[in-house]
């Protein structure tokens, strides 16, 4: 009994310590002028549907629910969101070169096909950023008119 | 009870509580400081990639270790300037990553694509070309650096996914630096709706289907 107690002090002091470590938030108030949205003649469903199914990871805001504020959750979210931006991010769209615009929205199309984004781990609980199949293709139908027309 | 054991009780409490915001800030303090530790390490190794005159043999093996523990951004960018490699080099990485896609081999293709994020990082852009040239033969080099990047960490069916687009990519640098030898651009028209892939010899060894359909191709294109 006693032992348990011991480990449950530890966990849970660590829990409180590694509150403590900080992580930097992705948020920002201004939508640049590269924005994919801005520069691109995005219909309204669409745009909301990429807004929410890729902007927390894909951008430099991200909605931040509560739970995502707490460690280690916060930490888990911080690194999706780092690798996702290195791989696209959406608010620097028009700063892309069209071999790179290209070769990005292939792999959204791709991506989206085979379902790998939105992550598994993102949609358990952003249950709204699940494409639909008629989501799914309208989306894929619009990115390749979006590339083809580049 | 007596006042005398409440107040043992009072100071029992606040002793463990003390000792556990001890053990808090204790911890916070552990953890904090081997972060940070880690970081420290971290910026050493980037200020160490700086320096890049060392053998080409000796920058290919370093260069393919750093990107096996982190890859961001910033260093993709850097591995795309700087360089004295030539686009020959590139071209046997690419016929070699091609080879193994041919042969189904998802383990080699993936040590290879990592070769040749390095080859590419180290394409020297010769000062005789044109500023467009210049400019266009950066986008290339960026853009097939990271397919090169995918395909080192990619299932077979990803690979060659990306070899699709790398093979535009290097097509295009063909047409800017030249070949020494001849190389022919070969067509499938049934992968992904069609795509072509370079090769040194007229045989067709089609990379996208590899045991499954390897002849089906055509030459589409001699160059040089």
């Amino acid at each position: 009994m006693k032992i348990i107690k011991i480990i449950a002090l530890v966990l849970l002091v660590a829990f409180v310590g590694i509150q403590f470590i900080p992580t930097t938030r992705n948020q920002s108030d201004t939508v640049p002028s590269t924005d994919f949205m801005l520069v691109n003649n995005v219909p309204e469903t669409i745009q909301k549907k990429l807004q929410i199914s890729c902007y927390d990871c894909h951008s430099n805001n991200t909605q931040y629910p509560w739970y995502n504020k707490i460690q280690p959750a916060a930490w888990i979210l911080e690194d999706h969101i780092k690798e996702g931006k290195a791989e696209l991010n959406f608010n620097e769209w028009d700063s892309l070169s069209s071999r790179r615009k290209s070769s990005k929205l292939r792999s959204i199309i791709k991506q989206i096909e085979s379902g790998e984004m939105p992550l598994d781990s993102y949609t358990l609980i952003h249950t709204d950023a699940k494409f639909s199949e008629t989501e799914a293709e309208e989306v894929i139908n619009f990115i390749t008119q979006l590339k083809d027309s580049l | 009870m007596n006042l005398n054991q409440i107040l043992t009780i009072k100071i029992n409490n606040k002793m463990s509580k003390l000792k556990s915001t001890l053990g808090i800030v204790a911890i916070a303090f552990i953890t904090l400081t081997t972060v940070s530790c880690k970081d420290g390490k971290k910026e050493q190794n980037t200020v160490d990639g700086d320096h890049s005159e060392m053998s080409a043999d000796e920058d290919h093996s370093k260069m393919n270790h750093e990107n096996s523990d982190g890859h961001s951004d910033g260093d993709r960018k850097e591995m795309a300037m700087s360089g004295d490699g030539d686009s020959e080099l590139i071209l046997k990485d690419y016929f070699n990553l091609k080879d193994a896609l041919v042969a189904d081999d998802n383990a080699k293709a993936k040590e290879l694509g990592a070769t040749l994020v390095t080859s590419l990082g180290n394409l020297d852009i010769l000062s005789n070309f044109s500023d467009t040239q210049k400019s266009e033969l950066k986008d290339i080099i960026e853009d097939a650096v990271e397919h090169a990047e995918h395909i080192s960490e990619s299932d077979i069916d990803h690979q060659r996914e990306h070899f699709k687009i790398l093979s535009k990519d290097v097509t295009d640098m063909v047409a800017i630096t030249g070949s020494e030898s001849t190389l022919y651009q070969q067509f499938c028209p049934m992968y992904d709706g069609g795509s072509a892939w370079l090769s040194m010899s007229k045989d067709i060894k089609n990379p996208y289907y590899g045991s499954k359909m390897l002849d089906c191709g055509r030459v589409q294109n001699e160059i040089n």
